[in-house]
């Protein structure tokens, strides 16, 4: 009893019971089909939203008027550079995804350096930074579809009795995640600023350098994604990271990290991830219309932080 | 001696019956209130009649504000009835508090920081609205300032956010004076001199003596004993929850109320302490204001205990701010040769983590101390926060429960550990004892003392010319410059009213 209580306690049970519940719907309408397979299609695409939503919650943590908005743009461009460094070749790999996170983190440093070097609000700073990636990226990439090379596509699809590869990896780096964000002087410093960046310079925290290592960080993700998803989807495009806008948001406030900054949470991002992903598999199983798919998701979101921010305050 | 004690523990019977004195403002009758396992008042009767100021006193959770917060509405007591103008109140409430006359200025601030001064007042009083309500609410508050507090310097528009703590502070204290259509019988001041200096705290004083005179009533809660024995014409001092004495404010001395509080010892030992030291350590911070011209340095040296003093907001703050951050870089002007820590004295914006625990927001300080490996080990966090409430008292259950389940008071203590349980060789105090009871200050100014003896050094920036008696050396600031510098030998409140008031170059 007390231990289903603890458990009620924790923000992040609910987006798991929430992705359980729709789950549930979905093969409860289909009669039963396709259940397993449904798992795993949820556990390979909400990977990418995780990664991403990893970074964005550290962001976003950092307090009020802190979010990425960079992050579709720099997906976008990172998969394009991933996939012109494998060029093609099961040997360049390595490089590519180095490669990749290198275009990411410098991204996020740029972001950091508009925000801090020019005092501009960092949605504004990375909402503009995002329109410079895209030129970039679509003068280097010249629109054209690059293929990955065949063993970075078979990796990202590799499943082990049903479950994905990539998954259990990415399970690992948030576990990693978690401990970094509780346990370590970064996570402690970005908690702290979160609650009040006054008091966290004041008490001898590094506000500059933990928040340029937060963007940055936000940035290499991203990058990180871009390359997973060109391999995924055996191919980089401009396009490819434009869904992760409102869900790297998304996930970070479904899944319990507040808003305003201070309180992070990282088993609600998966949570809500999952989430997410069965929702839409749900609403395509019933055969709703994009539209109407749209219109839900966000009110969706609207309800949550409605519920989450009619919890009592600490004061 | 004996008989009179007794009379002062003994209740006023009368106390006791509702409507048998109807002229009474506000009569509380058997308030209890609980929070969770903790009894924040028991059993309490209190009143206030008309014309009358009454002095409430007692350590930091004595019950004080809870007390206070039932008189304004913002709470209610779990048992126990209240009673307004002789007329029991059912549903009482603030806007019904307002109504009926009652104000309260609460400890932390309540403005609004975004608004400017006219918005804040606006916010107090509905009738001002309509075209030029701006303007009206703009006179009503800068009238009441000017009443208050002449030659107070501050301008019904600047925003709030951008006063000093003082300033707000008297703002906030103006601003529950203001009268449009509401009556005005009752104003509750809750520690309204914490931030302010001996000239303005002496300004309020003396108007708040003039606001009795007129028949208006007022409850003051102040931990400086003397304006309490000065200013008020009854004293009630509370003890865990309980009002232990009621009486005429003359029935009282400053020794017969620490007693009755249940205080700490006096304070003698520490003049024969300060006395025997002597020597002089090494250069620990030196330093210049910006704006000095004739080239006086701030000198600070190992084992030595700094303060600043003068009127509020003369740049004490701006200098020690400095020297934090000439600590993590280097600075034109600032030498400083030591880690640096700070203790916040405004709490609420400068120094308490919400979401955190009292251990918590202890060990952010020294979280480098506290790894093993890479990782924060939980357990030498419990280890440093377990040292430190045995250290500096502080009184809660739990270390792991969150800051705000402690007193105010309670809370600076951990800031104070924050400060004292790092690897700081200097510790820079930021009027930090705003708002805190005789009992803790006594406590902190022994254990600052007694690190300053293990060779800490000490700057000390207080509004409160007595908790000066505790420094080895004295910075006077006037207008964000150093203006004299006094031994402890020379220290009088004359000499630094003097220096602060006198128009050195």
């Amino acid at each position: 009893m007390t231990s289903v209580k603890s458990l009620a306690a924790k923000p992040w049970i609910w987006s798991f019971l929430a992705a359980l519940l729709v789950w549930l719907a979905t093969i409860v309408f289909t009669g039963g089909h396709g259940a397993g397979g449904m798992v795993t299609a949820a556990l390979s695409l909400a990977v990418f939203t995780v990664i991403v939503g990893i970074g964005q919650m550290f962001v976003i943590t950092l307090g009020p008027g802190n979010v990425d908005l960079s992050l579709p743009a720099n997906i976008g461009l990172a998969s394009a550079v991933a996939m012109k460094v494998m060029g093609g070749s099961d040997s360049m790999i390595a490089a590519g995804l180095l490669a990749a996170l290198a275009c990411g983190a410098a991204i996020g440093a740029v972001n950091y350096l508009l925000i801090w070097a020019l005092r501009i609000p960092p949605i504004i700073a990375t909402l503009s930074a995002s329109f410079i990636i895209q030129s970039v990226d679509i003068s280097y990439g010249r629109g054209l579809q690059i293929k990955p090379p065949p063993g970075f596509a078979d990796f990202t699809n590799w499943q082990i009795s049903g479950i994905p590869v990539l998954a259990m990896l990415t399970v690992l780096f948030t576990i990693g995640a978690g401990i970094a964000l509780q346990r370590m002087i970064y996570g402690r410093s970005v908690l702290a600023i979160g609650q009040n960046i006054r008091a966290a310079w004041l008490a001898g925290v590094n506000v500059g350098r933990i928040r340029f290592l937060t963007y940055t960080l936000s940035g290499a993700l991203g990058g990180l994604d871009g390359a997973l998803l060109a391999g995924y989807f055996r191919g980089a495009n401009v396009d490819i990271g434009n869904e992760y806008l409102l869900a790297s948001i998304a996930v970070v406030v479904i899944g319990g990290t507040s808003v305003a900054g201070g309180k992070a949470n990282v088993p609600g991002v998966w949570g809500a991830a999952l989430f997410l992903v069965l929702l839409l598999t749900m609403l395509n199983t019933f055969g709703v219309s994009a539209g109407v798919r749209l219109l839900l998701t966000g009110l969706i979101i609207v309800g949550v932080i409605t519920a989450a921010g009619g919890e009592k305050a600490v004061r | 001696m004996a008989e009179s004690n007794a009379d002062i523990i003994r209740l006023n019977g009368a106390e006791k019956h509702f409507g048998a004195a109807n002229s009474d403002i506000v009569r509380l009758d058997g308030a209890e209130k609980h929070f969770g396992a903790v009894r924040a008042l028991s059993g309490v009767d209190f009143h206030v009649g008309p014309g009358e100021c009454v002095g409430l006193v007692g350590h930091n959770g004595a019950g004080k504000s809870t007390l206070m917060h039932m008189v304004a509405g913002t709470s209610t007591p779990d048992s126990g009835r209240i009673g307004v103008h002789g007329g029991i109140e059912e549903n009482y409430s603030v806007s019904r508090a307002q109504q009926l006359g009652i104000r309260c200025v609460f400890q932390e601030l309540s403005l609004c920081p975004n608004l400017d001064v006219a918005e804040n007042t606006r916010i107090n009083h509905a009738s001002l609205a309509g075209f030029g309500w701006r303007r009206r609410a703009a006179e009503l508050i800068a009238g009441k300032l000017d009443e208050i507090f002449p030659g107070h310097g501050i301008s019904a528009s600047d925003i709030v956010g951008d006063l000093s703590i003082g300033r707000r502070q008297m703002v906030e204290v103006a601003r529950a004076f203001t009268v449009t259509q509401d009556r005005l019988d009752l104003v509750i001041l809750d520690e309204p001199t914490s931030s302010l200096d001996a000239h303005t705290a002496g300004q309020l004083l003396a108007f708040v003596r003039r606001f009795v005179a007129s028949g208006k009533s007022c409850i003051l809660i102040s931990h400086v004993l003397g304006e309490v024995l000065r200013n008020a014409d009854r004293i009630v001092v509370m003890r865990d929850g309980k009002v232990v004495a009621s009486a005429a404010a003359g029935a009282f001395d400053r020794d017969r109320l620490v007693t009755v509080m249940g205080g700490a010892e006096a304070r003698q030992k520490m003049a024969a302490e300060m006395a025997a030291k002597s020597g002089a350590g090494p250069l620990r911070v030196r330093a210049r204001p910006a704006v000095q011209k004739d080239g006086v340095d701030l000198v600070a040296r190992a084992g030595e205990i700094i303060g600043l003093a003068g009127l509020a907001g003369h740049g004490q703050t701006d200098l020690l701010l400095a020297i934090f951050n000439a600590a993590s870089r280097a600075r034109a002007g600032v030498e400083v040769t030591a880690p640096v820590a700070l203790v916040a004295g405004d709490r609420q914006s400068d120094g308490i983590f919400p979401q955190w625990s009292i251990a918590q927001n202890i060990g952010i300080r020294s979280l480098a101390r506290l790894r093993n490996g890479l990782l924060i080990s939980a357990r030498r966090e419990a280890e440093l926060a377990a040292l430190w409430q045995k250290k500096i008292g502080i009184r809660t259950p739990d270390m792991n429960n969150n800051i705000f389940s402690l007193s105010g008071g309670n809370q600076q203590k951990a800031l104070f550990a924050r400060a004292l349980g790092s690897d700081a060789g200097i510790v820079l105090m930021d009027d930090p004892m705003r708002g805190v009871d005789v009992g803790t200050k006594l406590e902190v100014y022994d254990l600052v003392r007694e690190e300053a003896r293990r060779g800490r050094t000490f700057l000390w920036y207080t509004t409160e010319t007595e908790e000066l008696d505790n420094c080895d050396h004295i910075y006077v600031f006037k207008n964000g410059r150093i203006v004299a510098d006094l031994t402890r030998h020379e220290l009088s409140e004359e000499k630094i009213i003097q220096s602060s008031f006198g128009d050195a170059a």
